[in-house]
């Protein structure tokens, strides 16, 4: 089950709340303080992708971000509503710039992410991040 | 927290002193200063990070898209910044070949390459 979940309107106010959000929760969970900057931006780069994903898609659903905390890990999912269109069945054009923002996104994230997946489907994508915890050995209050 | 932003002139360079955080809710306001800076016929551009807190790959495509404009009129931009998580951000993406990085806003106006 969740430990925390954030579902929000697709308007890019709200993505530094999601960050705060996340980080809080990572802290929590025991993620290394050195690594909460890299969780930070790497939600940040997912959820502002989502937010891209539907204001061009005039999809109307929030962005979803479900945090985790597991046994020795961390989890991060963000997922969108977008159908992807494989790439090839894109039209050239007007999209370019948008898939060239979504594709620095992306590439912010596989390069601060080390566990990283992302898939897509027709009914929307999720991209899937996981980060190491160590557990404190006196609970916080 | 929001994103501050202040111009000055240091000789025929313009500063931009940028503080805050810069995302995908702020980015616009700091690519209207920059587009406001190059239309008004200013070229040479330093904006100074040091006050910057949060940069995501929104931000970096402003500051590209800036560089593009002032290379237009032959001119230049250059960032300060000391903050190793910022320039971590620009390492990643391989941008600290494309953007000269300065550790002062002193040693920025004086470059001449």
């Amino acid at each position: 089950m969740a430990t925390v979940e954030l579902r929000f309107s697709a308007l890019p106010e709200h993505v530094r709340t999601a960050r705060l959000v996340a980080a809080a929760v990572a802290r929590r969970a025991g993620v290394d303080e050195a690594v909460l900057d890299e969780v930070r931006l790497a939600v940040g780069e997912a959820c502002t992708r989502a937010v891209g994903l539907h204001q061009s898609g005039g999809i109307s659903a929030p962005v979803r971000v479900v945090l985790t905390e597991e046994e020795k890990q961390f989890s991060i999912e963000v997922g969108d509503e977008a159908p992807h269109v494989p790439p090839g069945d894109r039209e050239a054009g007007a999209d370019d710039v948008e898939a060239e923002e979504d594709e620095m996104g992306l590439a912010v994230i596989s390069g601060l992410v080390d566990d990283v997946e992302v898939s897509a489907g027709e009914n929307g994508g999720l991209i899937r991040m996981r980060w190491p915890t160590t557990p404190s050995p006196v609970a916080m209050p | 927290m929001d994103l501050s932003l202040s111009t000055r002139t240091v000789g025929d360079r313009t500063v931009v002193e940028v503080g805050g955080e810069i995302d995908v809710y702020t980015a616009p306001k700091l690519r209207e200063q920059l587009v406001e800076l190059v239309n008004d016929g200013s070229f040479h551009l330093v904006v100074d990070m040091e006050g910057v807190d949060f940069l995501d790959s929104t931000g970096l495509g402003v500051l590209v898209g800036g560089l593009k404009r002032v290379r237009a009129h032959e001119g230049s931009l250059r960032l300060v910044c000391n903050q190793e998580r910022i320039l971590k951000i620009f390492r990643i993406t391989g941008l600290t070949k494309v953007f000269p990085i300065h550790t002062s806003v002193d040693e920025a106006v004086a470059a001449t390459d």
